[in-house]
C-alpha cells in the first residue's frame, strides 16, 4: 500500500480527479483540477499551496555536523549562518553529483537537509569514514510534513498568520507559531517565485493546512500538485534529478553522471580559490576546471516563436502549446553544417504560457552554450522528426523582483 | 531398416540441457535422438499429477537462468513457454514480523525502513551493485569458457582476453566481484546491511542446494549464481512456467520434436560405444546398440566419465578430477496439497504474499543452526525452507480453491550418519511441516497430501549423483574454468564424438540451458571444422 503524506485527508477532499501518483512511495495529486493551468497561474498571479512531504529529511545535530556537512556539501556550509538556508549539491569523488538539496541551519549545531533521495546511510557512513563522532544524522521524514506557500500574494497570506516572516529575507527562515503550531518557515521554493516552505510536525499538519487555506481564501489561495510546480520550475530554471540528471550513485557508466559545471552550476564553486575545504570531490573538480574537460554544460533554449509556428502550419495543423509539458530527450542539432549533426538533447521541454513561447532545459558542449547561440530543436511534427531554430538562453527564464524583494517595503504582488 | 539404429547424434538423458542441446542438433540439421530412461523426459524439471488434479514440481520449481538466447533460437514461445515473474518475496521472522518485497522500488523502500532505515538505502545500492556485476558476468554466461590448462595459441589469446575484459571492468565492479568470488555472504551483507531478517532473506541465497552456510567463504558466490538470472532485462528476478517447471522442458520436448529429433523414452543407456578413442554409440539397458558420430551425456560428470565410459581409457588427471569433483547433495523437497493458503497472524487471506518465494529462514543464527545439524550429517532440526504456492499464480496448478505448496528443504545431507533416508524420509516430511507449523499456525489442519523428496530420492530417480540439484557443487573451484575440470570444460572428452552438455559443465545449474547450448555450438563447430 502506498504511504500517505500528514496532510492526506484534506488533500483526498480536494482531488477532483481522483487521479493519484506515487511519490517516493508515497500518493501524491498530479493535479488536483481538471485543468493544471489554473493551478499553474495561481503560482504566478495569486497564490499556491502543495504538501511536498514525500521529500526525504533529515536532521543534522552534534558539535561535529558542521564539520560533516563542509565536508560532504559542495559549498561551503560555514556561510550558512543559523537562520540561513542553502541550496546546495552533494558529488562523489570523481565530481559527479550524488544529489541537490537545501541545508537549513536551525541552530548553531543543528542542520535540516531535504533530498529527493534516501541519504541517511550516505551521510552516516561519510561521518564513520571521516570518523566524526559528535554528529548525529537521523531521518525525521515522518515526523514532519513540508507545504509550500507559493505565489506573489504568499506573503499576504502568511502575514495573516503570524508576524514572524515580516523581515525575512530570501533564503532565510524563522521559526514561528501558525494557529498555535510550532512551524519552520523559511524563504525557500521550487517555483522561482515569491514564496515559503514551512515545515509543519506531522501531528499539527491539518491544523496548519486548514489555517492557511482559511488566510488564503481571499486570495485565490490553490492547492496546486506536481504538474503545476514542474511547469514552474522549468521557468525558474531549476534541474530536476532523473529528468535532468541522474544521481551518480546508481549510475553504472559515466556517460549517465553529470559533474556541478557540467550542469551549469559553476556558481556553487565561484570562491574555490578562497576555499580552504577539503570536501568530496574537491580534487576532481580542480581537476576539471584546470584541464577544462567538462564534456557539456546545462543551458536554458528558448525556441523561436516563430519558426515553431511555422513547421506545424506548414504541415496543415496549429501548434501544440496548451498544457505542454515533456520529460522525453529531444535531440539538439548544430546548424550552418552537415544536416543532423547532433550537438546535445533537451531533457525538458514547455511550452510556457506565461512567457508565450516554447523553452526547454538543454545540454549542450561549450562552443555552443554562450546566450544567443542558434541551434537546431528537433521537434515531432505528425509524428516527423522537424528542426526548429531555438536560442541559448540565461535561466532563469522568469525572475521576479518579487522573489527576493523586502517583504515588507514593496507590494507583495510587484 | 538399415537407419533404424543409425543417427547423427544421441543425447544421453532427456532433462531440460539434453533437450536444449537436441534441439539445436536437430535444428542444424542432424538426425538426434534424445534417450531417456524415464518415462518421462525434464530430469529434474518435471511436473506430476500425484494427487488428481494437484501438480506437483516434484524436484524443480522456479526459473530464471534460462538463457535468453535460447528462447529466441529454438522457437520456445511458439511450443508455449510462459513464465510469470514472481513479484513477491515473503520472509516471515520470529513473533509474526516480516519482511514483504514486492515489485515497487519504493513500496520495497518504506517496507525494509520498518526494520531498518538505513538497511532500505543499503538494499537498493547493494541490489544495484549486484545487477552490475551480473551485467559485467553476463558475457561469459553466455560463451564457452577458455581452456586455462592449454597451450593451443588460440586458447592462450582467449585466456589473455578474458583477463583484458577483467581489467576493464569497472574497479567498483571488479571489488565486488572479487568479494563475491572469495568471501561469505555474510561478509558481503556486512558492508551493507545491519538487519539480521533482512540479512537472513538474501544470505539464504547463497546456501541454495549447497553444503554451505551463509558465512562460508563458498556462499557469496553461490549467492551471486542465483541473481545471474534475469527476467525481461531485470537481473535476479525469477518466474514460475506455466504448469510447473515440467511444463518448461515439455516445451523443449516439442521444440525438439519440431525441429525433427526423436525423443526415447524408458529407454536406459549403459555404456557409450567407443574404438580407438572414437565413440560410435550406445549401448541400451536392454541390449540394443545405437549408433552416432556424435554422443551428448547430459548426465552428470561422475557418470559421464565412470559410467557411461571406462575410466581407464581417460587421462589419471580427468579421473582424479572427476573423483574430488564435489557432489554433497544437501537439499530435499517436501511439497504439500493444501486446502487453502498458509495462515499468516495478521496476513490472512492475501493470497499476493506467496506469489514468490516464501523463505522460513528468519535469522543468520537460524541458518547457521540449520547447517550445524547437515555439518553434524542430519538433517536440520529446524530447516530453511524455500516455499512456492504456484497455484497463487497459476490456476491450471490445482483444483479451485486448493493450493500446491513446493518446499525446498535445507540441510538434508546425502549421507546421515547415523540412520539412512529411507528411514528417515517420513520424520523429515514432520520436521518440515512442524517448521510450518510454527510459523503459520493451523498450517497442519489443511494439509491434504504430502510428498517428500529426499536426496537419495532425487538420486534414484533423477540420476543427480548424491542427489546434488546442480549436479555438483557451485564453487569456485569447480565452475567456468575449471567445470568439470581444468582442461575439460569445453564440453568435449578425451573421447573423440563424446561430448558432455549436462549442469556439471559451464555456466552449471539450475534450468539454464547454457550447457545444452554452448554443447551443441561445440559439437557443430567440431563437425564444421572436420567437413572444412
Amino acid at each position: 500500500m502506498p504511504k500517505t503524506t500528514p496532510f492526506h485527508s484534506r488533500l483526498e477532499a480536494l482531488n477532483q480527479t481522483k487521479i493519484w501518483k506515487h511519490w517516493s512511495g508515497y500518493l501524491v495529486a498530479p493535479r488536483y483540477q481538471y485543468s493544471e493551468t489554473s493551478e499553474y497561474y495561481a503560482i504566478r498571479n495569486s497564490v499556491s499551496l502543495l504538501d511536498t512531504s514525500p521529500l526525504f529529511k533529515y536532521r543534522f545535530s552534534g558539535s561535529d555536523a558542521g564539520e560533516l556537512l563542509m565536508r560532504a556539501m559542495a559549498r561551503d556550509v560555514r556561510k550558512c549562518k543559523t537562520g540561513q538556508a542553502q541550496y546546495t549539491a552533494w558529488c562523489d569523488d570523481n565530481g559527479f553529483l550524488v544529489q541537490d538539496g537545501v541545508v537549513m541551519r536551525v541552530a548553531d549545531n543543528e542542520y535540516w537537509l531535504t533530498a529527493a533521495e534516501p541519504s541517511l546511510r550516505y551521510f552516516r557512513q561519510i561521518a564513520r569514514t571521516m570518523n566524526l563522532t559528535d554528529v548525529t544524522v537521523e531521518d525525521v521524514s515522518t515526523q514532519f510534513g513540508i507545504l509550500a506557500l507559493q505565489g506573489p500574494h504568499a506573503y499576504n497570506v502568511l502575514k495573516k498568520l503570524t508576524d514572524e516572516a515580516q523581515s525575512l529575507k530570501y533564503f532565510r527562515l524563522t521559526q514561528t507559531e501558525i494557529a498555535n503550531k510550532p512551524v519552520t518557515v523559511s524563504r525557500t521554493g521550487f517555483t522561482g517565485d515569491l514564496g515559503f516552505e514551512l515545515w509543519i510536525k506531522a501531528e499539527d499538519a491539518t491544523v496548519v493546512w486548514d489555517a492557511l487555506m482559511q488566510a488564503g481564501a481571499g486570495f485565490n489561495i490553490t492547492p496546486i500538485g506536481t504538474t503545476a510546480l514542474k511547469m514552474s520550475r522549468v521557468e525558474a530554471g531549476l534541474l530536476l534529478l532523473d529528468v535532468d540528471f541522474q544521481s551518480s550513485r546508481y549510475a553504472w557508466v559515466d556517460a549517465q553522471r553529470e559533474t556541478i559545471h557540467e550542469l551549469g552550476w559553476g556558481w556553487m564553486l565561484r570562491n574555490l580559490d578562497s576555499d580552504d575545504r577539503d570536501f568530496i570531490g574537491r580534487a576532481a573538480i580542480e581537476k576539471e576546471i584546470e584541464s577544462q574537460s567538462s564534456r557539456w554544460t546545462t543551458v536554458g533554449l528558448a525556441v523561436d516563436w516563430n519558426d515553431y509556428e511555422r513547421v506545424f502550419l506548414e504541415a496543415g495543423i496549429t501548434p501544440p502549446k496548451h498544457e505542454l509539458y515533456r520529460e522525453s530527450t529531444m535531440s539538439i542539432y548544430r546548424r550552418g553544417g552537415p544536416e543532423w549533426d547532433y550537438a546535445g538533447y533537451a531533457s525538458t521541454f514547455l511550452y510556457s504560457s506565461l512567457l508565450r513561447k516554447p523553452i526547454a532545459i538543454a545540454k549542450l558542449p561549450l562552443d555552443l552554450a554562450k546566450p544567443g547561440t542558434e541551434v537546431d530543436l528537433e521537434i515531432p511534427v505528425i509524428r516527423k522528426p522537424q528542426n526548429v531554430l531555438a536560442r541559448v538562453h540565461k535561466m532563469p527564464f522568469f525572475d521576479p523582483p518579487r522573489k527576493t524583494a523586502a517583504l515588507d517595503k514593496e507590494p507583495s504582488h510587484a | 531398416m538399415p537407419d533404424k539404429n543409425q543417427y547423427d547424434a544421441i543425447v544421453i538423458g532427456g532433462g531440460h540441457n539434453g533437450l536444449v542441446n537436441a534441439a539445436y542438433l536437430a535444428k542444424a540439421g542432424l538426425k538426434t535422438l534424445v534417450l531417456e530412461r524415464r518415462d518421462l523426459v525434464g530430469g529434474a524439471a518435471i511436473t506430476e499429477e500425484l494427487v488428481p488434479g494437484f501438480k506437483f514440481t516434484t524436484f524443480s520449481y522456479a526459473i530464471s537462468l534460462m538463457r535468453p538466447d535460447i528462447v529466441e533460437d529454438l522457437n520456445l514461445v511458439k511450443h508455449g513457454m510462459m513464465v510469470m515473474p514472481l513479484t513477491n518475496t515473503f520472509q516471515p521472522g520470529f513473533n509474526g514480523e516480516y519482511l514483504r518485497l514486492g515489485a515497487d522500488s519504493d513500496e520495497n523502500y518504506h517496507e525494509l525502513a520498518r526494520h531498518s532505515i538505513e538497511d532500505a538505502e543499503g538494499y537498493r545500492e547493494l541490489s544495484n551493485m549486484i545487477d552490475r556485476v551480473c551485467h559485467a558476468l553476463k558475457p561469459l554466461m553466455d560463451q564457452i569458457p577458455p581452456n586455462s590448462v592449454s597451450q593451443e595459441p588460440e586458447e592462450l589469446a582467449k585466456m589473455a582476453a578474458l583477463r583484458d575484459y577483467m581489467d576493464q571492468l569497472d574497479p567498483d565492479v571488479r571489488k565486488l566481484l572479487d568479494r563475491f568470488a572469495n568471501c561469505s555472504a555474510v561478509e558481503i551483507l556486512d558492508d551493507y546491511l545491519e538487519n539480521d531478517l533482512i540479512k537472513a532473506m538474501i544470505a539464504s541465497s547463497g546456501t541454495i542446494g549447497s553444503k554451505c552456510s551463509p558465512s562460508s567463504k563458498e556462499s557469496g558466490l553461490v549467492w551471486l549464481f542465483h541473481k545471474l538470472g534475469e527476467y525481461d532485462g531485470v537481473f535476479g528476478e525469477w518466474g514460475f512456467h506455466k504448469g510447473g517447471n515440467g511444463g518448461f522442458t515439455q516445451v523443449l520436448a516439442r521444440a525438439v520434436e519440431g525441429f525433427g529429433g526423436t525423443i526415447q523414452t524408458q529407454a536406459a543407456v549403459e555404456k557409450v560405444i567407443y574404438e580407438n578413442g572414437v565413440a560410435q554409440g550406445v549401448l541400451l539397458a536392454d541390449g540394443t546398440e545405437v549408433f552416432a558420430e556424435v554422443v551428448v551425456s547430459a548426465l552428470d560428470p561422475r557418470r559421464t566419465f565412470t559410467q557411461l565410459v571406462d575410466s581407464a581409457d581417460l587421462p589419471g588427471d580427468l579421473v582424479t578430477a572427476i573423483k574430488d569433483y564435489k557432489f554433497q547433495g544437501t537439499a530435499a523437497k517436501v511439497n504439500f496439497a493444501l486446502d487453502g493458503l498458509p495462515p499468516f497472524p495478521g496476513l490472512e487471506n492475501r493470497p499476493e504474499i506467496f506469489a514468490g518465494f516464501t523463505n522460513i529462514g528468519p535469522s543468520i543464527e537460524y541458518l547457521e543452526e540449520a547447517y550445524a545439524d547437515c555439518v553434524a550429517g542430519r538433517f536440520s532440526r529446524r530447516p530453511f525452507l524455500d516455499c512456492c504456492v504456484q497455484s497463487t499464480l497459476d490456476p491450471d496448478m490445482t483444483p479451485d480453491g486448493k493450493h500446491i505448496m513446493s518446499c525446498f528443504v535445507m540441510y538434508a545431507p546425502y549421507h546421515l550418519a547415523e540412520s539412512d533416508w529411507d528411514t528417515e524420509r517420513e520424520n523429515l516430511g514432520d520436521t518440515v511441516q512442524a517448521t510450518l507449523e510454527e510459523f503459520f499456525p493451523g498450517f497442519g489442519e489443511i494439509v491434504l497430501h504430502r510428498e517428500v523428496v529426499t536426496p537419495l530420492d532425487i538420486e534414484r530417480l533423477v540420476g543427480l549423483t548424491e542427489g546434488n540439484i546442480f549436479a555438483g557443487e557451485l564453487f569456485a573451484s569447480q565452475m567456468f574454468l575449471n567445470r568439470p575440470a581444468p582442461g575439460w570444460n569445453q564440453y568435449r572428452t578425451p573421447i573423440t564424438g563424446y561430448y558432455q552438455c549436462g549442469s556439471g559443465t559451464h555456466p552449471g545449474g539450475c534450468v539454464i540451458g547454457g550447457p545444452g547450448k554452448l554443447a551443441a555450438q561445440q559439437i557443430l563447430g567440431d563437425r564444421n571444422a572436420v567437413a572444412v
